[in-house]
């Protein structure tokens, strides 16, 4: 069957097997920035916004996102225009081995959209489904807050 | 202390941004065409011999393209551990074999059209097992009768393969007996550590292809790109020089990838179809088919004087190496060689290690090795010996750990597999680092003070820690450099950053000797084709060994150019010339020219030449980080949880050469280790069969789980290391197991001798210690003021 997506803000139409999730009818598009392969959605590196809320798309049918707006991490920002929660991540020493960085930035970006001005706790639970080995995440979570006043500065 | 530019600054990450943005830089990121999917069939049993394996109806599935079994596949014994050549691990693995030895060894694998066909393809294999009586318990596996797992004639370096024994350690200084007969105190005490992965985020990937001239290129997910090219060389029995291995980014890798586990099979299908192959593990697969953290079972005996000297310490460890031998003899011998020299005013010390093949899974390299079991039980045992001296836990460590200026026989007698080498510690900060980090924590108000409110009842403990700086004498790094036009330079390099910031350190390093910006120096790192030798990146060797090489290479250069400058210049010597800013000047003349100048000049002008050089690096020093870890925690009496409420991590690296960088590995390796510690734990049926290989039942540290972490870098003067530096990135992770059993002995008064440090164990440990005593808590004892 054929699915209709708008990735990133482009129009996809792509076709896809029966049963088939997200994340592996990203991959086989070119979006290798969606990474991960638990296929629980227990360890959210292949995290991409989905209408705007974060959801692991290793477990959601391709399918079902059928004109559905998705965002993956080209669509925060890019290597020439990032956006002030990358360059936070790579400022305050987020990002180690980065195959979870995507992931968690999403999950970030999701929630200061629609908390500005999220707690530390708040910050922890946006977090808590992309999970790390590299950071012990207290870098993760400084660089979610440095982002907030990176934003305010672009404003 | 000379004041350095980019030495201990914080300059980004190199490729944090491109990583942030989701750039194509990992394995799995590129996808070839004609690409055959590779997939694998296990044993069910822990134990057997295929008698008979049938694979036509595999072999005519649609889209198969080739069937892998022992049958037709060379037969060559090896070892799979990522090691120096000789390695020191038994050679007993074959790529397949008509033998399997746990559940989860490798039987067949079928390349196919796609992962699908390879997976349906793979449920066709038909195999006739002869199923073999197992050892399901390392303390059974040298019992007289015990079924012998490694019973292939071929094998090569295990110590007694009829008894089991992969590996056998002895070693002593001193006379351990008279030692213990003249010490005031004793104290015995025997821990057990369990199984666990290395979780990296990106699990095992390789993909192979053939280049233009029929070579196999490798395209790998590890940290040894050298020793994939010489052991899939071996394995194969093709040259060396048949073989390119290309490391991109790795997606985290903590000793899991010090290891040849796809490569071959992937290069095999390569070679023989002529087409690109690709074998990705599945979560379940890292848990059961790649490697494990050794589980040991640790004796330590102390004996002390009155006034808390040791005069004797001896250890025992049994280590479950599972169904290989990989890294079975270096791992047991670091639990007492990054051990017992901390503690080197015993004069009396001996270590005993026996490494035994269960029919379990293969345990191997990982972050701490067989440092993290060995202080999970001395640093326990330690306190133990401060509560019956009735002396605070920082007092008796002063006593006795070593100092700068000191060695211990340990150093010698225990190497990597063969006899060490001797050390002088030339920087130690172990006693600011104590009395930093119980500042912190609050030690003198909390310690023997357990404090509690309703069922919940707060405690604090300690641990102190070395490691080493990569393996001396033997690890060899190397680097190139050379200078481009714009006076920027390209840095090919063997070393190989997982995740670790290494190319950053790399940039700094050049850059600091060139006087140029980091940002001037291209780094491009770990490829077998293009880049000058590693043994890569394990033991704590980054920093220290690679960037040792980097700064040979940069000093090199930096007298080449030297040299041209004062050709430029018209001047005789070099002795008063700078590198600043891009330029060289000469203080004599005030004279100067742009490293962008000189490069033309050289390239295009007068006595044309390449400004570049080949360092090397191989030190007989492999000088120990130290840190010292506090940890506070509330144990809930009720339930049995424990939360750790604060950590610090107190470490002296030397120089730190990117502060940011040095942080993330030390608070990567505590949370790493808060998960050894409290949760993470491979359960297995009767019969051997792991229960839980997923993130849903082996629970590894999410963002919520984590207690505050205050660092402390306490920086010193390395004199051995590039610009004063040592390793930092496993020392990290031997702290949380003895700091939160101390932390728990202090706030209930129990010990635990089995980790993880699960809710179900504490609940056992309350009710035994309220069957010996009614509800009364540890002894207090009056922290000394130092």
């Amino acid at each position: 069957m054929k699915v209709h997506y708008t990735i990133n803000g482009e129009k996809k139409i792509f076709e896809i097997k029966p049963g088939e999730v997200l994340l592996d009818v990203l991959r086989r598009n070119g979006y290798s920035e969606v990474k991960g392969n638990c296929y629980m959605g227990t360890c959210g590196a292949c995290t991409v916004l989905i209408d705007g809320v974060p959801h692991t798309s290793c477990t959601i049918l391709a399918a079902k996102v059928d004109n559905k707006s998705i965002t993956t991490i080209k669509g925060v920002g890019t290597l020439q225009h990032p956006h002030p929660l990358q360059k936070a991540f790579v400022e305050k020493g987020a990002v180690q081995c980065g195959f979870c960085t995507p992931g968690a930035i999403l999950s970030a970006y999701a929630l200061l959209k629609e908390n500005p001005n999220p707690t530390d706790e708040e910050i922890k639970k946006a977090l808590d489904g992309n999970v790390c080995r590299c950071t012990g995440y207290v870098q993760q979570v400084e660089a979610v807050k440095f982002s907030i006043k990176l934003l305010k500065e672009e404003k | 202390m000379k004041e350095f530019k980019y030495i201990g600054k914080n300059t980004d990450k190199r490729d944090a941004l491109s990583l942030a943005t989701g750039q194509p830089m990992f394995v799995d990121d590129i996808s070839l065409p004609n690409m055959l999917q590779v997939k694998f069939l296990y044993s069910t049993y822990a134990h057997a011999i295929i008698e008979d394996i049938d694979t036509t109806e595999a072999e005519n599935y649609p889209g198969v393209k080739m069937v892998l079994t022992y049958k037709n596949t060379p037969h060559i014994i090896h070892t799979t551990a990522g090691q120096g050549w000789p390695e020191p691990s038994p050679y007993d693995t074959y790529m397949f074999n008509k033998k399997v030895r746990f559940v989860g060894d490798r039987v067949a694998a079928v390349a196919a059209e796609t992962e699908e066909e390879a997976a349906e393809a793979i449920k066709l294999i038909k195999v006739k097992y002869r199923v073999l009586p197992a050892v399901l318990d390392m303390k059974d596996a040298m019992k007289e009768g015990a079924p012998i797992i490694h019973d292939e004639e071929e094998i090569k370096g295990a110590y007694d393969p009829k008894h089991n024994l992969a590996a056998h350690i002895f070693v002593k200084a001193g006379d351990i007996e008279k030692g213990f007969k003249e010490s005031d105190v004793i104290v015995e005490e025997t821990f057990e550590t369990q199984y666990a992965q290395h979780c990296p985020i990106e699990p095992h990937i390789t993909i192979t292809y053939l280049d233009e001239y029929g070579r196999i290129v490798i395209r790998t997910s590890t940290q040894v790109p050298f020793h994939v090219r010489r052991i899939v060389a071996q394995a194969l029995n093709i040259p060396v020089q048949k073989i390119r291995v290309i490391k991109p980014r790795i997606g985290g890798g903590f000793g899991t990838k010090q290891e040849i586990i796809l490569e071959e099979v992937c290069a095999y299908i390569t070679m023989k179809t002529g087409r690109p192959a690709r074998a990705l593990f599945s979560r379940e697969e890292e848990f059961i088919s790649s490697r494990t953290r050794h589980p040991m079972q640790v004796n330590v005996k102390i004996g002390a004087k009155k006034d808390g000297t040791f005069n004797a310490i001896k250890m025992y460890v049994l280590s479950n190496t599972g169904a290989y031998g990989t890294h079975g003899l270096t791992v047991a011998s670091n639990a007492g060689s990054k051990t017992l020299p901390l503690y080197n005013k015993a004069p009396n010390v001996e270590f005993t290690a026996d490494v035994v093949y269960t029919n379990l899974p293969v345990s191997g390299a990982y972050r701490g090795y067989g440092a993290t079991q060995g202080y999970a039980a001395l640093e326990q045992a330690v306190d133990e010996v401060a509560y019956k001296l009735k002396m605070d836990p920082l007092k008796i460590r002063k006593k006795n750990h070593i100092r700068s200026g000191e060695t211990s026989p340990i150093f010698r007698a225990l190497g990597e597999g063969r006899e060490g080498v001797t050390q002088y510690i030339q920087s130690c900060a172990l006693d600011e680092l104590i009395d930093k980090g119980a500042k912190e924590i609050g030690w003198f108000d909390k310690f023997g003070k357990p404090k509690r409110k309703g069922n919940k009842v707060r405690g604090v403990g300690m641990s102190i820690h070395m490691q080493g700086s990569g393996i001396p004498l033997i690890d060899m790094g190397a680097a190139t450099l050379k200078m481009n036009e714009d006076g920027s330079f390209n840095l090919t390099y063997g070393g190989t950053d997982l995740g670790t910031g290494l190319d950053t350190v790399a940039a700094q390093i050049v850059a600091e000797t060139l006087g140029i910006k980091p940002e001037q120096v291209i780094v491009y790192a770990s490829d077998t084709d293009l880049t000058p030798f590693d043994v890569g990146a394990y033991a704590s060797s980054g920093t220290f060994v690679s960037g040792g090489a980097v700064l040979n290479a940069a000093m090199k250069v930096r007298e080449q150019i030297f040299d041209v400058a004062k050709e430029m210049f018209g001047e005789f010597d070099t002795k008063n010339f700078v590198l600043e800013n891009g330029k060289v000047i000469s203080k004599a003349t005030g004279k100067s020219v742009t490293l962008s100048e000189i490069a033309y000049h050289t390239l295009y002008v007068k006595n044309q030449h390449q400004i570049a050089a080949t360092g090397s690096f191989v030190s007989p020093y492999s000088p120990p980080p130290f840190a010292a870890h506090f940890v506070e925690i509330e144990v809930d009496e009720e339930t049995g949880i424990i939360t750790p409420i604060k950590y610090v991590a107190a470490v002296d690296c030397g120089v730190p050469i990117n502060p940011e960088l040095v942080r993330g590995q030390i608070i990567g390796a505590i949370v790493n280790g808060l998960g050894y510690a409290l949760t993470e734990e491979y359960k297995f049926t009767d019969s051997g069969r792991m229960v839980n290989p997923n993130f849903m039942e082996y629970k590894i540290p999410s963002a919520r789980d984590i207690p505050e972490i205050v660092t402390i870098i306490n920086e010193t003067y390395e004199p051995t290391g590039p610009y004063g530096a040592k390793s930092v990135a496993e020392i990290n992770i031997n702290g949380p197991i003895p700091a939160i059993g101390n932390a728990l002995y202090n706030a209930l008064g129990i010990r635990l001798h089995q980790t993880p440090y699960t809710p179900e164990r504490v609940l056992e440990a309350i009710e035994a210690k309220k069957l010996l005593d009614k509800g009364k808590v540890s002894e207090p004892i009056d922290p000394e003021q130092e």
